[in-house]
């Protein structure tokens, strides 16, 4: 099967307004006899249901948590990205366009990242017009940061909680359609099969957490905006319900999974204390707009200081490696995230790591603090050469900005961050593979949606900064809503979708079956101990650096795991009531198909691209080298097992960019 | 660290439920009050037992999902932190610790320590909103300038994550300072002041209907809210909601 991208013709900065323009369009009147199912309600999600109600359609909306504003979008700290040149910095369309591409190692696709950058700026206006409370600067107006890989400030945030007020303005949307009976809100539902009648998605077969039931639902299309699934390596800063569960039943229904062995590795995250660990939190990347990473120069000083002898403070100036900003003199402390992992990983490997286990470097806030210091001692007539009065008043300034990034680290660590720099290593955080979509954001079963972190199609293989929020939001509030109904105008004579057709009947036995054989199976083993152990095979294997030896390795020993997971797990309880156990071992059956994809994925793919680093492919300085042959999307077509996989190529075209070495010196 | 918990077991929220006793060993300081929980569901799968039910999700303090009254205070002890945010070095050797659900008549308890908060919901369909359509034509974000005292201050506000902390934490089970924090965000903000009345109004009187009590200003929703989100926003939501009652 060819993959058809259904990229419209016509130059770069006009196919989306051409696209508008010529598609079918459903009157007012109809779309009151059109429903729509959306899974999932974070920033994509959530942002899709409520437009989708204004727009006049009937949505189901679904979500695990007991209420959509819980969605990990929450979680989202520094920012969201817009191309408004509110800085008069020399920003534009274009050079969002230009910096997201090159950021994901030049393995997107064009028109999609065109037209994300086009939209952003009128993600900013819609949520100021929601009441959303964006930083301001005195004057009134809007505030802006910087984030990695880019050279402009075009980063608007909420101190150092942008995705909480996000998903707050999206939620509040939803609210309104609540109210009015648009949409229809199924909270601690959980999505276990999707129904395709026709070859077209027709419903979904869901789970009452509550109560147990298992239930159908029909619609005349489906919206999957279910996020990443970063926990298949059981430890990452996603949230413990997070889980590839949707997006996997859909492409087990048919959708191709694309690209699924690209990872981001976040290189600002709270380090690993021990084995009790259920989870890892992340310290926002604006940090590097201020904290400034190191580690000790000599091996002396590195032992000193993880035996307790000498504290962080107490190492000159001369005798730190800040090797970012040797390494990366143009970009510093604010390269790339899959770039700044690596160099971590990179240090700690020579032995330099700063903490008992040898696996963290400093993220020192000192410089930031004096800087801010004497400012605000100069604009309020101190003294700014006093050391103490700058001490005080740069604090005060770092608490304005990070204050609540500061409380969490000092909460989890039992140190204070104002006092001595933060201890940070990488850990998983995002995933840019997902379902295959073409332009409209369908994936290849007509009808069936992705959206959000969920798909593929924006940040090729490394996501910049503070760009998940505006890809979910776009895809929700200026995409999806838009191309779906050139979907939907097929539909306007079909009438309600049965639900007592063979195809709910079959699709509602498969997901008993699976239940059944969970709950009585009577192993030996709790569902934690079978997704530690992938997560262990993954973190080891398909981490921050991956070989064709390892890889291999990974294929067979999650295939074994999965097997003994099926005969051996333990689930206590029954099915028809409340049990998270049952709605957990569900969520690992299939992170432990993914994961064997995913490590044939990245054995497949002989290259190192963004957050794919593949140490057969590197340059002589240790950097990523991409190869020309793979410059495509990898599909992969579900055939019964992940190792029998179908590979389907979508090859990528840059026609307004050149593809050249990602240079951040 | 050896503990002696004391948990709230209950099957569902037709039965009866009581306080059981768990010893559990080996507890280090730098755990979670959660992962301290998963141990101990663990050894209870082990044994053939239920574990413990528990909401919960990001771990990290943003989400809301956790509750938990823990020896008599929403979120245990420690201020500014939800239950996902303590940890064990909060507590000493030997410790008996009480865990039991957040207690409304407005939140009952589907399962152990999970509660049922879509009463939180209904109040928000009622009016936590502003009446603004997507679409790509609203005014550029910059046309109105905002006094940054006052976007702070609609910031504060927009911290509340809804975990309802506030509630559990009141004698009378008010959900004042959830409902005033909402109120207050668009009060603050030239967006939201449009439909500022309607919105008071709809709001308190869905917060009435779901059977929260009264508030008696006696503060308890403050110290205990994770995002110490403040009283006067009562005050500003007290304000108005008479300027409202008195123009309707």
């Amino acid at each position: 099967m060819a993959l058809d991208s259904k990229i419209p013709e016509g130059p770069l900065a006009d196919k989306w307004t051409n696209y508008k323009n010529n598609i079918n369009l459903v009157n007012p009147a109809n779309k009151r006899n059109i429903d729509v199912i959306v899974v999932g309600t974070g920033l994509a999600g959530g942002s899709a249901a409520a437009t989708l109600a204004e727009l006049g359609y009937n949505v189901k909306a679904f979500c695990f948590q007991d209420s959509p504003r819980r969605a990990h979008s929450i979680a989202a700290q520094g920012g969201i990205n817009a191309a408004k040149n509110y800085q008069g910095d020399g920003d534009s369309t274009y050079r969002l366009f230009y910096d997201t591409v090159k950021g994901g190692d030049y393995r997107s696709r064009e028109a999609n990242v065109y037209r994300l950058a086009e939209v952003s700026a009128n993600i900013i206006d819609q949520c100021v017009a929601q009441g959303v409370p964006f930083a301001r600067e005195y004057g009134g107006l809007l505030d802006n940061r910087s984030f990695g890989g880019v050279l402009v400030s075009r980063t608007f945030y909420a101190a150092g909680q942008t995705g909480q007020q996000l998903l707050l303005g999206a939620y509040s949307a939803m609210n309104r359609q609540i109210g009015r009976g648009k949409i229809t809100m199924y909270n601690r539902h959980e999505m276990l099969d999707v129904v395709v009648v026709g070859g077209k998605a027709r419903g979904i077969i869901a789970r009452n957490l509550v109560t147990g039931e298992v239930e159908r639902h029909s619609a005349h299309a489906v919206v999957l905006g279910t996020g990443g699934y970063g926990n298949v390596f059981f430890l990452s800063t996603n949230a413990m319900g997070s889980n590839v569960t949707a997006a996997w039943k859909a492409h087990k229904r048919g959708a191709f999974f694309a690209n699924p062995c690209y990872t981001q590795i976040h290189p600002t995250c709270i380090p690993v204390s021990g084995e009790h660990q259920s989870k890892l939190t992340l310290m926002s990347e604006s940090l590097r707009n201020d904290g400034r990473i190191w580690v000790p120069k000599n091996m002396d000083d590195v032992l000193a200081i993880r035996e307790g002898k000498l504290k962080p403070t107490d190492i000159p100036a001369e005798n730190r490696d800040y090797y970012l900003e040797r390494r990366y003199p143009a970009f510093g402390n604010l390269v790339p995230r899959d770039v700044a992992s690596r160099a971590a990983k990179e240090r700690c490997d020579a032995g330099y790591g700063v903490n008992r286990t040898g696996e963290a470097v400093f993220l020192d806030f000192a410089s930031a603090i004096e800087r801010y210091g004497k400012e605000r001692a100069h604009v309020k007539g101190f003294d700014e050469n006093d050391p103490k009065v700058v001490k005080k008043f740069g604090q005060e300034v770092i608490r304005e900005k990070y204050g609540n990034l500061f409380q969490m680290y000092e909460k989890i660590v039992d140190q204070n961050p104002y006092e001595t720099p933060m201890m940070i290593y990488p850990a998983v955080h995002y995933t840019m593979g997902g379902l295959w979509v073409d332009y409209n954001l369908m994936t290849n079963v007509p009808g069936l949606y992705c959206i959000g972190e969920a798909n593929f199609s924006d940040h090729g293989a490394n996501r910049l900064g503070a760009s998940a929020l505006m890809q979910g939001l776009a895809d929700g509030y200026f995409v999806l809503p838009y191309t779906i109904g050139d979907y939907l105008a097929q539909d306007i004579r079909t009438g309600k979708i049965p639900t007592n057709t063979p195809e709910f009947d079959e699709a509602e036995k498969n997901v008993n079956d699976s239940l059944e054989h969970l709950i009585n199976n009577n192993g030996a083993h709790s569902v934690d101990h079978f997704h530690k152990k992938l997560g262990k095979i993954m973190w080891n294997k398909c981490g921050m650096a991956r070989n064709a030896e390892g890889l291999r390795e990974a294929i067979v020993e999650i295939a074994a795991l999965r097997e003994e997971f099926w005969k051996d797990v333990r689930v206590p309880g029954i099915q028809h009531e409340f049990n998270e156990e049952l709605a957990k071992a569900m969520r690992v059956a299939d992170y432990l198909e993914l994961g064997e994809l995913f490590a044939k994925d990245a054995l497949e793919r002989e290259e190192s691209a963004g957050g794919h680093f593949r140490e057969e492919f590197q340059t002589e300085e240790g950097e990523a080298l991409r190869r020309p042959e793979f410059q495509y999307v990898a599909a992969w077509e579900y055939k019964g097992a992940p190792k029998d996989a179908i590979l389907h190529k979508e090859e990528l075209e840059f026609e307004n960019i050149e593809v050249k070495e990602r240079s951040y010196k | 660290m050896k503990l002696t918990l004391k948990i709230w077991r209950q099957k569902n929220a037709d039965t009866k439920g009581k306080i059981v006793d768990y010893p559990i060993d080996g507890i280090d300081g730098d755990m979670s009050f959660l992962e301290m929980l998963d141990i101990l569901n663990e050894e209870l799968i082990n044994k053939g037992d239920e574990p413990v039910a528990f909401d919960h999700d990001c771990r990290e303090g943003i989400c809301g999902m956790c509750s938990l009254h823990i020896n008599g205070e929403p979120h245990g002890p420690d201020k500014g932190i939800t239950t996902c945010q303590l940890h064990m070095r909060m507590f000493k050797d030997g410790d008996t610790i009480f865990i039991e659900p957040f207690r409304a008549n407005a939140f009952p308890v589907i399962k152990d320590l999970v509660v049922d908060r879509s009463s939180f919901e209904r109040v928000q369909h009622a009016g936590g909103f502003i009446s603004v359509n997507t679409s790509g034509n609203t005014i550029d974000a910059n046309t109105i300038p905002i006094n940054k005292h006052d976007a702070d201050e609609a910031f504060e506000a927009a911290t509340c994550i809804g975990c309802g902390a506030c509630v559990a934490s009141c004698k009378n089970s008010s959900a004042m300072l959830f409902v005033a924090a909402k109120v207050s965000q668009f009060a603050l903000l030239p967006q939201g002041k449009v439909e500022a009345t309607e919105r008071v109004l709809n709001m308190v009187k869905q917060m009435d209907e779901e059977g929260f009590g009264n508030c008696t200003n006696t503060g308890a929703c403050e110290v205990e809210c994770p995002k110490g989100i403040s009283l006067e926003y009562i005050a500003r939501m007290n304000r108005e909601y008479l300027a409202a009652s008195l123009k309707g």
